[in-house]
């Protein structure tokens, strides 16, 4: 598999430097440990909110720090959860007097990770509270399991809670809009190829060129089924109709809905996706109030999509309209 | 007794043998995982056996705890908390000692184990490094109460560890990144018990009967 790297190992620190030496207007970036930081950390008198993940996923999270997102984004290796000094510093630096959110995608180890880390800031005096997003709807049954997985939904809460942050709510009003945006989101993926973590060197698993996995996560792990591939229509309903059913959905509801590239897949692609989307949204009676069509959440090099959908009220779609200015996303400015 | 050289050589040892076994677990946690296992802990072992030279001629605690507290800032996703939460547990037990025999190992490694259960929330039966560490916690015990000679006992709760190891294959896994695949977790060798097999055959071979 052919990559534009240099050496494996150093994937992550150069994207790091790359993304400083693009957006010094918007970020900086911590080295050992490393995180991104927004330009103006901290703001004082403001709660913050950080995230973090394994690197691979971009533009999330590092791509989501500036005016209105994340205060700061702290980057593990690649598909990895970063390591608590990661986030305990950045709870640090982005710490304005009034708290910081943390916001955590449901995995063992961004868990384990993240808790030790605001285990660590707290005893040092800070206030940290973290929600959990756990919206993939392709993991059905969560007593046999580690829970559903944090996916599409992660971008759309980091986007509301950092603009209801940066319009001076506290720390336990964003706490709780967090909760509130991962009990409306939810989301489910698919593949048409896995991805090669670049010190692997291969492929995480083999996909027949005549078949498709549905209901995969973001790190590349093989989905919940492989079946023959179907038709774009055809994926987008085995997509949404599991989301929709899920909530439950109902006529009436106005949403937030994402059509999400896997990294891999071209936007001539996506927006076939969206198409159906739409219909199949209208069919339902729902309105589709705001989307986004594109690169979000990405799983490196993996061909594929996910479809995510947000019940949206009226203070959901103000806080998303709201100004964001960051690497990955931009308006309002 | 087990010396403080004789930890640094196990760690040593160990390290060695994730490099040597880093495709193998990486590819073991692509069946089941996100395929970084191996890549994750090469790199934290890497970074343990840098720091070892500086607490080398520390007590076993220190020396344990550093090791430990490397792995949780190298390593990443759920084997650092939890390797580094195993190898701190284990260094609290031991102490200031310089030395150790096998009974004071045993205890170790049950305060080690209880750490990664708490930590992780697993219980043996789940697909987990549990499988490999809890059978090899109660071959040590028996082998002791038995009389068994230290070399002898390391050996059993290593082949205990091996034998929880291989048991994993056929479980369905509900803890983890495996669990999100359902049954098709089956059939595939957990990397994380495999790991920790490694780890305690490295105490066997490295202690043998000093």
């Amino acid at each position: 598999m052919k990559k534009l790297i240099n050496q494996a190992e150093n994937v992550v620190v150069e994207e790091l430097q790359g993304i400083a030496a693009a957006h010094p207007d918007l970020v900086k970036v911590h080295f050992d440990p490393n995180f991104v930081v927004r330009v103006d950390a901290p703001v004082k008198g403001k709660a913050a909110v950080i995230s973090g993940g394994g690197s691979g996923h971009e533009p999330m999270h590092g791509g989501y720090v500036g005016v209105g997102m994340l205060d700061a984004a702290c980057p593990g290796a690649v598909f990895t959860s970063p390591t608590p000094d990661q986030m305990l510093e950045a709870t640090k630096a982005v710490d304005g007097g009034k708290g910081v959110l943390h916001i955590v995608k449901n995995y063992t180890g961004d868990i384990m990770n993240f808790e030790m880390a605001a285990d660590m800031a707290r005893e040092q005096g800070i206030s940290v509270t973290a929600v959990v997003i756990d919206d993939d709807v392709a993991v059905q049954d969560s007593l046999y399991t580690a829970g559903r997985r944090g996916v599409g939904t992660t971008v759309l809460a980091e986007k509301i809670c950092g603009a209801a942050a940066e319009a001076g709510r506290t720390l336990e009003e964003v706490a709780e809009l967090c909760r509130k945006v991962n009990g409306w989101g939810r989301s489910m993926g698919m593949a048409l190829t896995s991805c090669t973590v670049p010190q692997a060197g291969k492929p995480t698993f083999d996909l027949p060129e005549d078949q498709m996995e549905i209901g995969i996560g973001i790190h590349g792990e093989p989905g919940r089924t492989r079946m023959p591939l179907k038709t774009a229509d055809e994926i987008t309903e085995m997509l949404a109709q599991p989301v929709l059913a899920d909530l439950p959905f109902q006529k009436g509801d106005h949403v937030i809905a994402m059509v999400n590239g896997m990294g891999g897949t071209p936007l001539i692609e996506l927006y076939i996706i969206y198409r159906k989307l739409y219909h199949i949204c209208h069919a339902h009676g729902i309105t589709i109030a705001r989307n986004l069509v594109g690169n979000y959440i990405t799983s490196l090099d993996m061909a594929g999509c996910s479809v995510t959908l947000l019940k949206a009220d009226d203070e959901l779609i103000r806080l998303w309209d709201a100004p964001v200015k960051t690497p990955g996303l931009r308006w309002g400015v | 007794m087990i010396t403080r050289e004789d930890v640094v050589a196990w760690l040593t040892e160990f390290r060695r043998v994730i490099g040597e076994n880093r495709e193998y677990l990486t590819q073991l946690d692509s069946a089941i995982g996100d395929a970084d296992h191996g890549i994750n802990m090469d790199r934290g072992f890497g970074a343990v056996l840098a720091k070892l030279p500086s607490v080398a001629g520390s007590d076993v605690g220190k020396i344990l705890n550093t090791a430990g507290m490397t792995l949780v800032s190298t390593v990443g996703g759920a084997g650092g908390p939890l390797y580094g939460t195993f190898f701190m547990k284990a260094g609290a037990a031991l102490g200031n000692k310089t030395e150790f025999s096998a009974a004071d190992w045993s205890v170790a490694l049950d305060s080690a184990i209880a750490g990664v259960q708490q930590r992780g929330k697993a219980t043996p039966g789940e697909k987990t490094m549990l499988d490999a560490l809890a059978p090899a916690s109660a071959a040590l015990h028996a082998a002791l109460e038995n009389g068994s000679s230290q070399g002898d006992a390391l050996r059993a709760a290593a082949t205990a560890a091996e034998q929880g190891m291989h048991a994993t294959i056929p479980m369905l896994a509900t803890k983890g990144r495996a669990s999100y695949l359902g049954e098709r977790s089956i059939g595939h060798q957990d990397p994380g018990a495999t790991s920790s097999y490694l780890m305690l055959k490295c105490a066997a071979d490295t202690w043998d009967d000093r």
